[in-house]
C-alpha cells in the first residue's frame, strides 16, 4: 500500500514550492511518485532513491582510492582539521536546513573560521547593493494578488525557476488580478532570446555588460531628462516606452538574476535597479526581488545575520565577526591562498568556482559533506554523505522573498545515514573537547 | 620582514599611532594575527630604531616582502610610513592624517573611509581605493591620494570630499554615488564613470569607451590641472539621480573629458 | 533547585508597596518565596538597589525586518563587535544587535522579559527562530492585525465574534501574545502606495476606516479577555501636527472597560507616544504637544502608554508603518528597505541620525522626557525607546538618568545648538519633577507587567512570582553625587536572576538560564464560518499552504509558556 504526504516543500530552488504531494510506500522507506513539482523538483525527490548511493563517509587514500570509514572517524577528522587550522573556510550551507546552519555557525565561532555561503557566487552582489541603497520588496503573494507589471531582468525563470510564473508572477488569478496573465504586462531584459523573453510584451535585448547604463537611462527617462539616441543597444524610444509601461501600472515588480548580479558591474547593476524601483515609487507602487538559487541560501543569510550580523562572507578569525567581500569572500580567500583548511557542505564549489579556487581546495586539507559524488567531493580528502534535506529530514528554510517554510521529512534515509545536523553536532562536540570548552 | 607568514598577516599595529612612545623592543611585542593565531611583530619583522614620542614624530619604514601583509597604516592620524615595496589590502584604511608612501603596488580597500592625510602609491592601486566601507553612505571625506600607476574598479565610491590623482588608467565604476570630492585620471576610464553621482568632480584626460546616459554635455571649458591648461568637454549629471538646490539652482556633478 | 537570599538591599516593589525599605528577597525553585533554608546562597545587597527584573513592553528585536536591518547595515557593526568570551557568544551591532548580544545586553541591565513589538504572522517561524536564539530573557511577540484582510472584512460587517475567532486561531498558529495594530488601514493602503493619515480615511477597496478597525479590535480583544489589551501605533506617525490624530485615536477607547482574568485594567496601550505628540504645521514651527496628550492620558484610566524616548544617537528606524518609512527616506535620502506582506502587513527600515545639532531632533528628545514627567500614574506610563527607532535599548540607563536628574537633563537641554528654540518648543525646561526609584520600578517593572497581563508572574517581588530579580550598585540612601552614577549603575547590574537562576554577576553573564517563549492560547467555540474563510483564503490568495503556515514545530519554540484563556463562555 502507499501513503500520500501533502504540503511537501521542494528543497531545490528559491521558489520553495510547498504544495507538492509525494506518494511513498507504507513503510516510509521509498518514494514512488511526486506531484505538482517541476521536472527539477521531481527529480530532486526521485533521484534520492538511487540504489547506488554512497551511504558512509570515505577518506581519500594516498594512492587516490577511497576507503570507507565510520561517521565517528569522519567527525574526528573534521573536528581535528577545523580546530587545528589557522584560517579554515566553512563554505556552502545553501542546501542545508537552518538548524544545521546554526550548528555550523557554532563550530565556526569556536574554530575562528571564515563562514560563507553560495551568495558569494550568486546574489552576494545583490546583498552588497542592498547594503548600499536598500531594498523595496514584498512577498510573492503580493505579486500574485496585486502585480500587473512584471519585469524579468537578467533571469530566465522558464528554466531556472520553472513554477515561478505559474505560482506567483504571471499566471495566477489573485485577489486583485482576477484575469490572471491577461491582466499583466511582461517586460524582459536579456541579451538572449530566451523562452522567458519569448513570452514578453516588450523584450529589450540589452548589449551585454551594459545593464548599468540601461538602468541609468531608465532613471533619466523617468525624470524626463535628455537621453542619447541609443543606450546599451536600445533606442531611446523603446526605453521611454518601457518606463511608461512601468509608470502606468498599478503594482510593478522587477525580478532579477545572474544576468545582472554576475555580469560587469555586479552589485552596481542591482544598486541602480533598486534605484529605479525607488524612483518609480513616486509614481506608482513598485518592488524588486532577487531570484535566489539554492533552496536555502536565503536561510543561510538570515541565520548568519541574526547570529553574527552579516549575511555571508563572515570572518570570525579575530573572535568576532568581520565582513568585506573581496577580502572575506570564499573565492578571494581561496585564490589568494589565505586559507589552510576547507569544509564544504550543501553546495558544489568544485563545479561553480573558478578552477584556480578549486585547485586550492584540493591542495589544502578538505572535507566535503554532500549526499552526491561531486566535483567538490572529488578534490576533497574526506567525503561525508548525509541525508537529503527536505526529503529525508525536515528543517526550516527561507524562500526567495524571505518567507520561512518548514520542510517535511518524506522518507527515511538509507540505513545508518546521518543528517547534516547530526553530523555537525558530532563535530561540534569534538571541537568543544579539543578547544577545552565546557 | 624576516619571516614570511604561511598565510597572510594582519598588522594594523604597524602605524605611527601604535608605535608612538615605544622602543624597538616594545614595538616587537605588539600583536599581529596570522589567520586566527595571535603572534608578535617581532616574530615576523626585524625592528630597529625607536618611535617618536608622538605619532606625528614617528616615521616607519617597512622593508622586505610585505605582499601578504594587510592593514599597514590603518587608522593613522599623523606621522609617516614608507613601504619599500608592494603591500596587500587595506593600506592606510580609515586614515585621518599623516603621510603614507608605497613604493610598489597595493591591493584592494586602500584608504577606505579616509578622512585626511596623504597617500602616495608609486605603483598600481587595487579596487575600492578611497571607497566607503560596505553599507556606509559616508565615504572618503578628506585627504589626498596620488597613484602613479593604474587603479582598479570602484575607486572613490560614495566619496564626499578630498582629492585623488591617478596618473594611469582606472577600471569601471569610478566615483559611483559620489556626494563630493574630486578625482583626476590622467589615463583612460572604460565605462560607468560617476554613475549615480549627486555632487563632485571628475576629470578624465584619456578615453571613456561608454559614457553614462545620465551625463549631459553642456559646453567646452578650459581647465588648469596641475599647471597644465587644456580644453575639456564639460558634462553634468547624473541626471537620473536626485540633486540638491543651492540658491535656487540645481547642483549637479561635473565630469570633464579632455578634448 | 537552588536557594538564594538577597540580603539587606533597598527594595523597590510597587506590587507590595515596598518603597526602598531594607528588606531581604528569598528565591527557591525559580520563585520568590517568604523564606529559605540556612543553606541558601547569600547575595550581599547591602547599599544596593533591589527591584524585580525589568519588563520591556515594546522593542523590535526578533524577526524579518530586524534582520533586514542587520543585513543591510554592515556599518552598524564596524569596529564595535565583542569577541566570544566564556559562555558569551560573539556580539555585534549597535542599533540592531545580533540575537546573542540582544539577550546579553538586556540581561546585563536587569531586563528579564521582553516583547517583540510586531510579528508579521506569515513570518512567525522567523520570529521564533530569533527568539529561540536570544539567550536568557523570556520573550513573546505581538502579531499584527490592523491591516489584516480577514479582520478588515469581518469588522466591515461588524462581526466581532468572527474577528475574535480569527484572532484566537492566529495567536495559536503563530504562538503570538497580543493584538498589535500598526497604522491601522494605512499599511494596507500602502500595498498600493497610499496611506491613511487620519482615523476616518477609508482603506482602498476594503472601505473600512481606521476608527472602525480600532474599535472592532478593542471589542474583539475584550470579548476574548486576553492578557494584554489592543496595542496600537496610531496613524499619522511622525508628522508635525499628528497629535490631533493621536487624540482622535485615544478617544476611540472611550467607554470601553477591560474584561479579563489577568488583572489588566486598560483597553488600549499606545506605544512610542513621543512620535505621536507633535504640534506645529511643518518642521519650521514643529513643537511639543506632550501636555495635551498627557492631559488626556492622565484623565482616562483605561489607557496605558510607553514613551519612545529619543536618545540622540545614530540609529535605525524600523516599523510596520511602511508608508512612513517611505516618507522618511524622502526626507533624509538614506537607504530604504521595505517589505509588503500578503494579506497582512508591511515593514520599512531607514537609518536615522538624531543629531543634537538639529532643532527637530532636540525637540523630539524633549517630548519623550516630557511625556514621562507629566504622567500622573507611573503604573500607566512606561519607558521605552521603541528600540531601535528612537534609540538603542542599551540607552535605557541614560534615559533613566535624564528622568531622575533635572540637573542632567537641563545640562543636555541648555547645550543644544539651538537651545532657545528647543526650550521654547516644549515645557521640559520648566519641569522640576525627578522620577523616583519607586516610580522607576512602576514604569519599568510593575506597570508594564500589569499592562501585559503578567502581574501575577513578573514585575514584582511578591512571594509566588517568578524569581526575576535585579540588584544594582546604586545606593538610594546616599545623596546623589553625580547623575552619571544612575547611568553607570543601571547599565551593568551587580546581580540578575531569571526564574531563580543567577544569570549576571557584576555585569558579566554567568549563565544563559532557560528562556521561555510566552504566548496566549485562547479557547473559543467552534466557528465553521471563520475556518472556511481561512481555508478559502489559503487556497486562493496566500502563496503558501495553510498546513505549512500553521506549522510551528517544537524546534521553533523549545520552551513555550502559554497563558491560557477560556473564551467559550462569553
Amino acid at each position: 500500500m502507499t501513503k500520500s504526504v501533502t504540503d511537501v516543500v521542494c528543497p531545490f530552488c528559491g521558489t520553495l514550492c510547498d504544495d507538492l504531494e509525494v506518494t511513498v510506500t507504507d513503510d516510509g522507506k521509498q518514494i514512488l511518485d511526486v506531484y505538482n513539482a517541476c521536472a527539477i523538483g521531481a527529480e530532486k525527490f526521485l533521484h534520492s532513491q538511487a540504489k547506488d548511493r554512497i551511504t558512509r563517509p570515505r577518506l581519500q587514500q594516498p594512492d587516490g582510492t577511497w576507503k570507507e570509514i565510520s561517521y565517528d572517524e569522519a567527525a574526528d577528522y573534521t573536528a581535528k582539521m577545523l580546530a587545528g587550522a589557522k584560517k579554515p573556510l566553512m563554505y556552502g550551507w545553501s542546501s542545508v536546513n537552518c538548524e544545521a546552519q546554526s550548528v555550523g555557525n557554532e563550530i565556526a565561532e569556536m574554530c575562528r573560521a571564515c563562514v560563507d555561503n553560495t551568495a558569494a557566487v550568486c546574489h552576494g552582489t545583490t546583498l552588497i547593493a542592498v547594503q548600499d541603497i536598500g531594498l523595496p520588496t514584498c512577498t510573492l503573494g503580493e505579486v500574485k494578488n496585486r502585480a500587473d507589471t512584471i519585469i524579468f531582468w537578467g533571469c530566465n525563470p522558464c528554466h531556472a525557476h520553472p513554477r515561478h510564473m505559474s505560482r506567483y508572477s504571471i499566471f495566477p488569478r489573485g485577489f486583485f488580478t482576477g484575469k490572471g496573465h491577461k491582466s499583466r504586462k511582461l517586460v524582459v531584459v536579456d541579451p538572449r532570446v530566451t523562452d522567458t523573453a519569448k513570452m514578453a510584451d516588450i523584450h529589450l535585448q540589452v548589449t551585454q555588460g551594459q545593464d548599468y547604463e540601461l538602468l541609468n537611462a531608465f532613471r533619466v527617462a523617468i525624470r524626463g531628462e535628455w537621453l542619447p539616441d541609443v543606450v546599451a543597444g536600445i533606442p531611446k524610444e523603446k526605453i521611454i516606452e518601457a518606463t511608461n509601461v512601468m509608470k502606468a501600472g498599478r503594482f510593478g515588480i522587477i525580478f532579477f538574476g545572474m544576468g545582472v548580479t554576475q555580469s560587469l558591474g555586479k552589485n552596481h547593476n542591482i544598486d541602480e535597479a533598486i534605484a529605479v524601483t525607488k524612483d518609480l515609487n513616486e509614481y506608482t507602487k513598485f518592488s524588486i526581488m532577487p531570484m535566489r538559487g539554492h533552496y536555502n541560501v536565503t536561510g543561510s543569510g538570515e541565520v548568519l545575520a541574526w547570529q553574527f550580523g552579516y549575511p555571508y562572507s563572515v570572518d570570525l578569525t579575530r573572535g568576532f565577526p568581520r565582513y568585506n567581500p573581496g577580502d572575506t569572500s570564499s573565492i578571494d580567500l581561496l585564490n589568494r591562498g589565505e586559507i589552510d583548511a576547507a569544509f564544504v557542505i550543501g553546495s558544489d564549489p568544485g563545479a561553480h568556482f573558478p578552477i584556480s579556487a578549486v585547485k586550492k581546495i584540493s591542495q589544502v586539507n578538505s572535507v566535503c559533506v554532500d549526499p552526491h559524488i561531486t566535483p567538490t567531493s572529488g578534490v576533497s580528502k574526506l567525503h561525508v554523505p548525509v541525508a537529503f534535506n527536505g526529503v529525508e529530514t525536515g528543517g526550516n528554510a527561507y524562500r526567495m522573498d524571505n518567507v520561512p517554510i518548514d520542510c517535511r521529512k518524506v522518507v527515511d534515509a538509507p540505513e545508518g545515514m546521518l543528517t547534516d545536523e547530526q553530523f555537525l553536532v558530532m563535530v561540534r562536540d569534538r571541537v568543544k573537547k579539543l578547544k577545552g570548552v565546557a | 620582514m624576516k619571516n614570511s607568514p604561511a598565510l597572510y598577516l594582519e598588522t594594523e599595529n604597524i602605524c605611527p599611532d601604535e608605535f608612538a612612545g615605544k622602543t624597538a623592543a616594545q614595538i616587537a611585542e605588539l600583536h599581529v594575527y596570522e589567520g586566527n593565531t595571535k603572534s608578535t611583530l617581532g616574530k615576523y619583522f626585524e625592528i630597529s630604531g625607536d618611535a617618536g614620542a608622538t605619532a606625528g614624530e614617528t616615521k616607519i619604514v617597512v622593508k622586505g616582502d610585505v605582499t601578504k601583509v594587510k592593514y599597514i597604516g590603518m587608522k593613522m592620524s599623523a606621522g609617516e610610513i614608507v613601504i619599500d615595496g608592494s603591500t596587500d589590502l587595506y593600506a592606510g584604511a580609515w586614515m585621518t592624517g599623516g603621510k603614507m608612501t608605497v613604493r610598489g603596488n597595493i591591493q584592494a580597500f586602500a584608504a577606505t573611509g579616509m578622512k585626511g592625510g596623504e597617500l602616495i602609491i608609486e605603483g598600481n592601486a587595487g579596487n575600492y581605493l578611497g571607497a566607503a566601507y560596505r553599507g556606509d553612505w559616508r565615504g572618503m571625506s578628506g585627504g589626498k591620494i596620488l597613484v602613479k600607476g593604474n587603479a582598479g574598479s570602484d575607486v572613490g565610491m560614495y566619496m564626499a570630499g578630498g582629492e585623488m590623482v591617478i596618473n594611469g588608467d582606472v577600471d569601471v565604476h569610478l566615483m559611483t554615488h559620489a556626494e563630493g570630492g574630486k578625482i583626476i585620471v590622467k589615463g583612460n576610464a572604460p565605462s560607468k564613470v560617476a554613475g549615480q553621482m549627486v555632487e563632485g568632480e571628475v576629470i578624465i584626460f584619456g578615453t571613456i569607451d561608454v559614457m553614462m546616459p545620465g551625463f549631459k554635455y553642456v559646453d567646452d571649458v578650459d581647465l588648469e590641472i596641475e599647471g597644465v591648461t587644456a580644453k575639456f568637454a564639460h558634462y553634468i549629471g547624473d541626471t537620473g539621480e536626485r540633486h540638491k538646490k543651492r540658491k535656487g539652482q540645481m547642483v549637479y556633478g561635473n565630469l570633464y573629458q579632455k578634448i | 533547585m537552588a536557594e538564594y537570599i538577597i540580603k539587606n538591599g533597598f527594595v523597590f516593589d510597587p506590587v507590595q508597596g515596598i518603597k526602598g525599605e531594607k528588606s531581604d528577597v528569598a528565591i527557591k525553585d525559580g520563585k520568590i518565596v517568604k523564606d529559605v533554608s540556612k543553606s541558601a546562597k547569600v547575595i550581599d545587597a547591602a547599599g544596593k538597589t533591589v527591584m524585580a527584573g525589568a519588563v520591556e513592553i515594546h522593542a523590535h528585536i526578533a524577526g524579518p525586518k530586524v534582520n533586514l536591518g542587520r543585513i543591510y547595515r554592515p556599518e552598524d557593526k564596524l569596529f564595535t563587535c565583542t569577541p566570544t568570551k566564556g559562555i558569551e557568544r560573539t556580539g555585534s551591532g549597535n542599533s540592531i544587535p545580533s540575537t546573542f548580544k540582544t539577550g546579553y545586553e538586556y540581561a546585563k541591565m536587569g531586563y528579564t522579559t521582553c516583547m517583540e513589538a510586531a510579528m508579521p504572522p506569515m513570518f512567525s517561524r522567523h520570529v521564533h527562530e530569533e527568539i529561540r536564539d536570544t539567550p536568557i530573557i523570556d520573550e513573546g511577540a505581538f502579531p499584527v492585525f490592523g491591516n489584516n484582510w480577514f479582520v478588515m472584512e469581518y469588522l466591515k460587517n461588524n462581526e466581532v465574534e468572527n474577528t475574535a475567532a480569527y484572532i484566537a486561531w492566529l495567536l495559536r498558529a503563530t504562538k503570538g501574545y497580543a493584538v498589535k495594530v500598526v497604522n491601522p488601514g494605512g499599511t494596507e493602503a500602502w500595498g498600493w502606495g497610499l496611506n491613511c493619515l487620519s482615523i476616518n480615511d477609508p482603506v482602498p477597496y476594503f472601505d473600512i476606516t481606521p476608527a472602525e478597525i480600532v474599535k472592532g479590535l478593542i471589542e474583539a480583544n475584550e470579548y476574548l479577555g486576553l492578557p494584554h489589551s489592543m496595542h496600537i501605533h496610531p496613524n499619522n506617525l511622525g508628522n508635525p501636527g499628528c497629535y490631533q490624530t493621536t487624540l482622535d485615536t485615544l478617544n476611540l477607547a472611550e467607554g470601553y472597560k477591560a474584561k479579563n482574568k489577568f488583572g489588566r485594567e486598560q483597553v488600549m496601550h499606545i506605544t512610542h507616544m513621543q512620535f505621536h505628540s507633535y504640534g506645529g504645521e511643518n518642521w519650521g514651527n514643529f513643537e511639543s504637544k506632550a501636555t495635551e496628550i498627557m492631559n488626556y492620558v492622565n484623565s482616562h484610566k483605561n489607557l496605558t502608554m510607553d514613551t519612545g524616548n529619543v536618545t540622540l544617537d545614530e540609529t535605525t528606524t524600523m516599523t510596520a508603518d511602511g508608508p512612513f518609512e517611505h516618507h522618511l527616506t524622502g526626507l533624509n535620502h538614506l537607504k530604504w528597505a521595505n517589505c509588503d506582506v500578503e494579506l497582512e502587513t508591511a515593514a520599512g527600515v531607514v537609518p536615522y541620525i538624531y543629531s543634537p545639532d538639529i532643532k527637530v531632533c532636540a525637540i523630539q528628545w524633549s517630548i519623550g522626557l516630557e511625556l514621562a514627567l507629566l504622567a500622573k500614574d507611573p503604573m500607566r506610563c512606561f519607558i521605552t525607546t521603541d528600540h531601535p527607532n528612537a534609540g538603542p535599548f542599551t540607552r535605557y540607563p541614560r534615559v533613566f538618568k535624564w528622568l531622575m536628574s533635572k540637573k542632567a537633563r537641563d545640562e543636555r537641554l541648555n547645550t543644544f545648538k539651538n537651545a532657545d528654540k528647543v526650550i521654547a518648543a516644549s515645557t521640559l525646561g520648566s519641569i522640576d519633577r525627578e522620577i523616583t526609584l519607586y516610580e522607576l520600578a512602576q514604569m519599568t517593572r510593575a506597570g508594564p507587567a500589569k499592562s501585559l497581563g503578567l502581574a501575577n508572574i513578573c514585575g514584582g517581588l511578591k512571594p509566588g512570582m517568578d524569581a526575576d530579580v535585579a540588584v544594582y550598585d546604586f545606593n538610594p540612601d546616599k545623596p546623589l553625587a553625580d547623575p552619571e552614577m544612575i547611568e553607570t549603575a543601571f547599565s551593568r547590574a551587580a546581580y540578575v536572576f531569571k526564574s531563580g537562576v543567577q544569570v549576571v554577576t557584576h555585569g558579566d553573564i554567568v549563565s544563559i538560564g532557560n528562556k521561555r517563549t510566552l504566548w496566549v492560547d485562547v479557547k473559543v467555540n467552534d466557528n465553521p464560518q471563520v475556518m472556511r474563510d481561512i481555508k478559502e483564503k489559503f487556497l486562493k490568495y496566500y502563496s503558501m499552504t495553510q498546513a505549512n503556515y500553521e506549522s510551528l514545530g517544537h524546534h521553533f519554540v523549545p520552551n513555550p509558556f502559554a497563558l491560557e484563556v477560556d473564551a467559550t463562555q462569553v
